[in-house]
């Protein structure tokens, strides 16, 4: 391998330099901060404890804390899935009967305000403490109603003449929602997907701080700060939180592939 | 012209939007013979659009009758009689040129290998060969009107309604796109009722010119065009095309439309 670079790829690595290189940079200061500076300042470790301790922390427990990241993910994973396909199913029926919609919809803006994740306590009840699915129930109601609402915004916000073209063709519904209709909602969809993923793992975790398989991510970070393992209590975050993050970066990526042609991604691509 | 031979009859047709708003049409009568060029002139909102979406039948008349090739209108939507270019290109983003021209031929169930041919025709008719895979995005304004107009032709419709398709084009190449038009519309036989601001263009491609005014907007003449068939550049030229220019021009002030845009003339 030379490390002569083609004069092209040396250009585009300035270029990535000089897109990526203040994130890089502000990355550093932030982990150097957590460090050294915290510490230095008097931060006590159960409320921070030093990074180079939490990654130890990570590193002695990363059995543990990878087999829980997985279960916990199952359960985000499962209530995105049921819940973001309940709500395209639900956006599709709203927009082909739409004195349907305005019946209904003032009742889903309501539920949208509720907040969720008091029903995590709940669901225990509801399914049983130890199942997965009192999890995956908040999951996926969280996920419910942004995809609810933008996609039908998607499906409902055509131009008309893009509605009376297919008129002009005397297309049926179905091929209405199926050429026009279905493509024209799908950058909506992808942001309500994206925050889809986001809310789901929130849920997930939630979900396990009242209660569940003692290997799940969540009960492992409630009893980990009951027993003063501060450490292992931030690793177990942050494994949460690259989920979370790979979670959300799988969902955009499939955005580019699915809408690449749409103007907020057209801009990145080229 | 004989009443069988119609395309289009329209009897004391009205629109009015909203209950007491705006009266965007009042008792049109117009027939329109087939293999006619027909166009509609007339100031900004004087219902030039409206009275092609109502004989497409995409918005309903308040009061009247529209019958087109025998039919009624819906019915006439329903057997796809129609093709229609609006006013702006309506292409669908999420389809590349190829895709979207080929767009009612996937309605209408033409094989993957005709549509691949029928597009090529299309896209070197309007001049926009090797654009296929291009996104609508990626053409200028021009360009995307030239492949609305390529999709209304795709399936060779027997009535096109075109409403100003060529107003975002510049003046040579809407020439041409004029005498493009011209010729698919004596190849396939069709009838065109078609929208325009300007008089010239309306002298030069139309069998009848339909001058409509506003507020309420009514018909207020319909003038024949006697230039020989087929026009062409020489067309241009001709004093006659001048007289009906200038006929076009005093009926449209007759029916009150001082707001015309007219562009300038070369003067010889
Ligand atoms: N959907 C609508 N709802 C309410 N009013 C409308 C609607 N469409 C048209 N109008 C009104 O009807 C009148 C005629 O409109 P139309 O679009 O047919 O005019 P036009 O002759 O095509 O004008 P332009 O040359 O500017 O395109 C206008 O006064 C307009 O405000
Ligand atoms: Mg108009």
């Amino acid at each position: 391998m030379s490390t002569l670079a083609h004069p092209a790829s040396g250009r585009r690595n300035t270029q990535r330099v000089r897109k990526w290189g203040p994130a890089a940079i502000v990355f550093g200061i932030g982990m150097a901060l957590w460090q050294w500076v915290l510490p230095a300042l008097g931060v006590e470790r159960y409320l921070l404890p030093p990074l180079s301790d939490v990654l130890q922390a990570f590193w002695d427990n990363r059995s543990e804390l990878v087999r829980g990241g997985w279960i916990t993910f199952k359960e985000a994973l499962g209530g995105f899935v049921l819940g973001c396909s309940l709500a395209f199913g639900f956006a599709l029926v709203l927009a082909r009967w739409r004195p349907l919609g305005s019946a209904l919809m003032p009742y889903m803006i309501a539920a949208n305000a509720v907040p969720i994740v008091a029903f995590a306590p709940i669901t225990n009840a509801w399914f049983g403490t130890l199942s997965p699915w009192s999890k995956v129930v908040i999951a996926a109601v969280l996920c419910f109603f942004p995809v609810l609402v933008n996609t039908l915004r998607g499906l409902t916000s055509l131009r008309p003449e893009s509605l009376e073209l297919m008129r002009s063709y005397a297309a049926p519904q179905r091929v209405v929602f199926a050429r026009a209709r279905i493509p024209n909602s799908l950058p909506f969809v992808f942001s309500a997907l994206k925050i889809a993923s986001v809310l789901a793992m929130i849920g997930a975790v939630v979900g396990d701080y009242f209660g569940g398989s003692t290997e799940a991510l969540g009960v492992q970070i409630v009893s980990s700060v009951s027993l003063a393992q501060y450490e292992t209590a931030w690793a177990a975050i942050l494994v949460a939180s690259l989920i979370g993050i790979a979670f959300y970066a799988a969902v955009a990526l499939a955005e580019r592939l699915v809408v690449g042609w749409h103007p907020s991604i057209r801009a990145g691509v080229d | 012209m004989k009443p069988s031979e119609a395309v289009v009859t329209a009897r004391g047709i009205s629109k009015t939007f909203g209950k007491g708003g705006v009266t965007a049409l009042q008792d049109i009568e117009l027939d329109v013979g087939r293999g006619e060029f027909i166009s509609l002139i007339g100031p900004s909102g004087c219902g030039k659009s409206t009275l092609l979406r109502v004989i497409g039948d995409l918005v309903d008349p308040t009061s009247g009758e529209i019958r087109v090739n025998g039919k009624s209108a819906r019915q006439a939507r329903l057997d796809r009689d129609y093709g229609i270019v609006f006013q702006s290109a309506v292409l669908y983003d999420w389809r590349t040129v190829a895709k979207n021209i080929a767009l009612p031929l996937e309605l209408m169930g033409f094989n993957r290998a005709e549509r691949a041919a029928r597009v090529q025709e299309l896209l070197s008719l309007v001049e926009l060969d090797g654009f296929e895979k291009h996104y609508p995005w990626q053409l200028s304004g021009g360009m995307q009107q030239r492949v609305s107009i390529a999709r209304a032709l795709s399936f060779t419709p027997a009535l096109l309604l075109m409403d100003e398709p060529f107003g975002a084009l510049d003046e040579m190449t809407r020439e041409r796109m004029n005498d493009e038009l011209l010729r698919i519309w004596t190849e396939i036989r069709s009838t065109v009722i078609f929208v325009t601001h300007s008089i010239t263009e309306a002298v030069y491609l139309s069998t009848r010119v339909v001058v409509m005014s506003p507020r309420p907007g009514r018909i207020t003449s319909v003038l024949p065009i006697d230039l020989e068939q087929p026009r062409t550049r020489e067309t241009r030229e001709d004093p006659r095309f001048f007289e009906l220019v200038t006929e076009v021009r005093e009926a449209l002030h007759a029916g009150g439309a001082d707001d015309v845009v007219e562009e300038p003339e070369v003067v010889e």
